[in-house]
């Protein structure tokens, strides 16, 4: 690989834009592939490149023609709201199974380089910063804070994305109420069902670390389309 | 035209690996890059898992939980010193692949190339 390549590849990636690497085994000639752009030292024709943008909007690596395909998809995102102490153990932990993990808290005592070390974090309202850079089909919405003033502004911005997972700690008495909300707020049934309350697998555990572990089990569960553990 | 798909990959997995490349090629450190091209029956990375190698043998990431390793790495030095890529692979009936272990059963493609 040239390392002009190799730059250009990362740039792409910086800018969360899915690219290919596609690569002639044999002579070692490559090119990146885009949605919009090909460049590099590779020739493709026109149906092996349509087989190629194909697999780049799948999201899967694999060969065309012979040649070797390596898809870089936009990456997967965990947005925690509520700078709390089980956010502090679930943002390492989601970081490690493969999310890039953003915490949201409007209370700046909470949302602490010391209480967060190398995590981003944002001080401000969820509802603002969604609105902002709004959820994707790879983004989770997960709730901590158990203030509603604070947790349902995020999960309302949540329902109204495409999120592939949205959570919400809190008992089942706490959820109840916050289904009554949600109704009075104008969402159905079908909406308010998407919130996995309380968020994460049943493993019984109470310490914040174990609660963390549950939540991103039940995150990578969803991700890789294994059923719902929970009635 | 032939696919194997594979689960979605980690990012941050990819952010890492390619991130050391990277700081090691801004270094003017000799480097390669591993990739899997092709698996069958128990391979445990999905196609597409980097190794990154460094010139010293310093290496980053995983193409097969730890298995091969040893000799992908090797082929990534010889790559390094000789600019020329290199295509792996390593199944049950490979005897090389028993010497280095791949215990799992599967058989590994893997695609090896100098960065520079």
């Amino acid at each position: 690989m040239k390392s002009k390549l190799f730059r250009s590849l990362q740039a792409f990636r910086t800018a969360q834009c899915p690219v290919a690497v596609v690569t002639d085994r044999v002579s070692g000639a490559q090119a990146l592939v885009t949605a919009g752009q090909v460049s590099g030292d590779l020739a493709l024709a026109e149906g092996t490149l349509l087989g190629i943008r194909g697999m780049l909007a799948g999201d899967a690596s694999g060969e065309v023609d012979g040649l070797l395909v390596r898809v870089y998809g936009p990456p997967w995102t965990l947005v925690l709201v509520g700078a709390v102490h089980i956010a502090q153990a679930l943002a390492p932990m989601a970081a490690l199974a493969g999310f890039a993990v953003k915490v949201i808290d409007p209370r700046r005592a909470f949302a602490t380089e010391l209480r967060f070390p190398g995590v981003e974090l944002i001080v401000d309202w969820p509802n603002d910063v969604l609105a902002a850079s709004p959820p994707n089909a790879r983004t989770a919405v997960v709730t901590l804070t158990h203030d509603p003033k604070i947790d349902d502004v995020g999960l309302i911005a949540a329902l109204r994305s495409p999120a592939f997972f949205i959570g919400a700690l809190g008992s089942n008495r706490t959820h109840a109420r916050r289904k009554a909300r949600l109704a009075e707020a104008g969402f159905g049934e079908a909406d308010i069902a998407r919130i996995a309350a309380p968020v994460g697998l049943d493993l019984g555990g109470r310490l914040p670390g174990e609660i963390a572990a549950s939540i991103v089990a039940e995150i990578v569960g969803v991700r890789h389309g294994r059923p719902r553990q929970r009635p | 035209m032939s696919q194997f798909p594979s689960a979605p990959f980690c990012g941050a997995d990819d952010d890492a690996i390619l991130g050391q490349l990277g700081a090691w090629l801004d270094e003017g450190r000799g480097v390669a890059l591993a990739t899997v091209t092709k698996i069958w029956g128990s391979a445990p990375l999905p196609v597409g898992s980097h190794l990154a190698v460094e010139e010293g043998g310093a290496f980053v990431g995983s193409v097969s939980g730890g298995c091969i390793e040893g000799a992908v790495i090797s082929a990534a030095l010889e790559a390094i010193a000789d600019g020329k890529p290199r295509s792996l692979e390593f199944g049950v009936t490979d005897e090389q692949a028993w010497q280095v272990g791949l215990a799992c059963g599967g058989t590994i493609g893997i695609y090896v190339e100098r960065v520079r």
